[in-house]
């Protein structure tokens, strides 16, 4: 049942507990007790809009930087990881197999902004060897979202 | 020299009707902001896996003939999922026929088995083809009534009782076309029961097939004895949400599939092969997209069918296809004037039961193929409609 309440909810925020009820079989007040305790047990984090900020002309800077790193005594990559995510810039923070160790989506209001941020806050940290910033071109796709004008499924109005 | 003023238009024809409610489509069309309910296929666009396959396809020059039978790929790939799907063995070279969707094929097999004034026994309500097609292949259709009281399933001894020298087949649609009825394994035993004592054949249109919800379908051609006097007709529209492709199939014994063919080589040809190309892809790897959908169909489907329990439209519980069909009786008024009145008084288009047959009367076909918030609009509105017709 909670499985079926987050699916549902993972694609639209506001379905409506007693909506949610009708859909999978339960009552309205099942649904809020199941949703209110995966709010409190953090399987729920928080609830979001997926903005395309581009069509209010608000511009947005956001960079992919790569971070290498030498992993510390006992903790690994989960204290620099640390001091990375709780820097509010950094939008999201990955540890990934491969050439480098951190990937952290940074946004900000210019390209200055995050350079700033980039070459003041992040890369001095202790324990970084290097990093490498992509800043993004152009955003086709966020969180299972295609920006810009989506495809219209165009049906006969009545068809037997 | 006859004398006989002649039509243009051929006498079996002449027989069949144009749907009657051809000027109530038209008024949907041209009503602004009205929510339909009428329509009759997935709200989902192709997944893109198989879109891509198409046009991948078509960049690759794919686009001449195939073989009339369809591409011999595409045939495997449809034995290999008859085999797993429902431990059918149909050999790929003499036994299945690529049809353009289950229209043609429910065309081929009447034409193919029917000689004049045979009787093909189907329920009522129905598909809106069957009828026609028996019709014009010069068949006779006999209609079984059905009701709600045993959940719009036909029964085996109301088809016996329908039984002539003269009935060559038994037509069924299940899961159903309007009233999402699914026919019990127990039930469709007993009605090949009546097949096999009366050397009857049967035509099963399975395009809802793939889309049952809590239950199992049963094919037909599963039943003891009944692999060789089954049609099997089936497609990718409803399922893989490919209405637009024009592409099913039908599966029978190799004298039937011999005989649609001929009918199918010289009117038909074959299949459109960019359409084969996404088959191919959709049965390869399209199951999750099947069951992703029936998943959100089942959500959609609960939501609807208390929805219209609830504003006082007594529903039963329909457990296949995309359609509810609930009872509007108690509104003193008849399908039509009920569909006709929604819509005017409060923009809310569903197709009127009698579309489907005499026994369709009385009912409307919502399909709940469509946005939750649109389903939840059209309940509010017609509960405002029915409280102000309630006797």
């Amino acid at each position: 049942m909670l499985k079926e309440i987050l699916r549902i909810l993972e694609k639209d925020a506001r379905t409506s507990a007693k909506q949610i009820a009708t859909m999978t079989g339960g009552t309205a007040d099942e649904v809020s007790k199941l949703i209110k305790k995966a709010e409190a047990d953090h399987t729920i984090l928080k609830y979001k809009t997926v903005v395309n900020w581009d069509k209010v002309g608000d511009e947005q800077v956001s960079a992919l930087i790569e971070v290498r790193i030498s992993p510390q005594r006992d903790v690994g990559f989960d204290s620099i990881a640390e001091r990375i995510y709780r820097f509010p810039q950094a939008r999201s923070v990955y540890l990934l197999s491969g050439t480098y160790d951190l990937l952290v989506l940074v946004t900000g209001k210019t390209m200055h902004e995050v350079a700033e941020f980039v070459t003041t806050k992040l890369a001095p940290i202790e324990g970084i060897n290097g990093t490498t910033t992509h800043f993004m071109l152009k955003r086709y796709k966020e969180d299972g979202e295609i920006l810009g004008d989506s495809e219209e499924v165009k049906r006969q109005p009545v068809i037997l | 020299m006859s004398t006989r003023v002649r039509g243009i238009s051929s006498q079996i024809v002449n027989k069949i009707t144009p749907s009657g409610i051809r000027r109530f489509f038209d008024l949907v069309a041209s009503t602004e902001g009205a929510i339909s309910l009428g329509v009759g296929e997935p709200d989902f666009a192709t997944p893109w896996h198989i879109r891509e396959a198409a046009i991948y396809s078509l960049e690759k020059g794919y686009t001449m003939y195939t073989s009339n039978l369809g591409m011999p790929e595409l045939r495997r790939e449809l034995a290999r999922y008859l085999k797993k799907s429902h431990g059918l063995d149909y050999d790929p070279e003499t036994e299945l026929l690529i049809t353009v969707g289950v229209s043609e094929g429910l065309d081929l097999a009447c034409r193919a088995i029917l000689d004049p004034d045979d009787e093909v026994i189907m329920p009522d309500p129905c598909y809106v083809s069957y009828n026609s097609c028996a019709i014009l292949a010069g068949g006779k259709p006999v209609m079984v009534p059905t009701n709600e009281k045993d959940n719009f399933e036909i029964g085996a001894a109301d088809i016996e009782a329908q039984v002539t020298d003269k009935t060559k087949a038994i037509m069924l649609g299940y899961p159903a076309n309007p009233t999402g009825a699914v026919m019990p394994r127990d039930k469709l035993e007993q009605i090949a029961e009546v097949a096999r004592r009366h050397n009857l054949l049967v035509i099963s249109d399975e395009i809802y097939g793939g889309l049952v919800y809590g239950t199992r379908h049963t094919c037909v051609a599963t039943l003891p004895r009944m692999k060789d006097n089954t049609i099997l007709l089936g497609g990718f529209s409803k399922a893989y949400a490919m209405t637009g492709w024009r592409l099913g199939y039908a599966a029978a014994s190799q004298e039937v599939i011999a005989a649609m063919f001929k009918i199918h080589q010289y009117s038909i040809m074959c299949a459109p092969t960019m359409a084969q190309v996404a088959a191919i892809e959709a049965l390869q790897s399209g199951d999750d997209d099947v069951a992703n959908m029936v998943e959100d169909y089942n959500r959609r489907r609960l939501f609807m069918v208390k929805g219209l329990n609830k504003i006082g439209l007594p529903c039963f519980e329909p457990k296949g296809a995309f359609y509810a069909f609930p009872s509007i009786k108690g509104t003193g008024l008849t399908s039509e004037q009920f569909a006709e009145k929604l819509l005017m008084e409060e923009k809310v288009a569903v197709v009127p039961g009698d579309a489907f047959g005499q026994c369709g009367e009385g009912y409307v076909r919502c399909c709940y193929a469509t946005s939750l918030e649109d389903i939840e609009e059209a309940l509010t509105r017609m509960g405002k409609f029915v409280g102000k017709y309630r006797k």
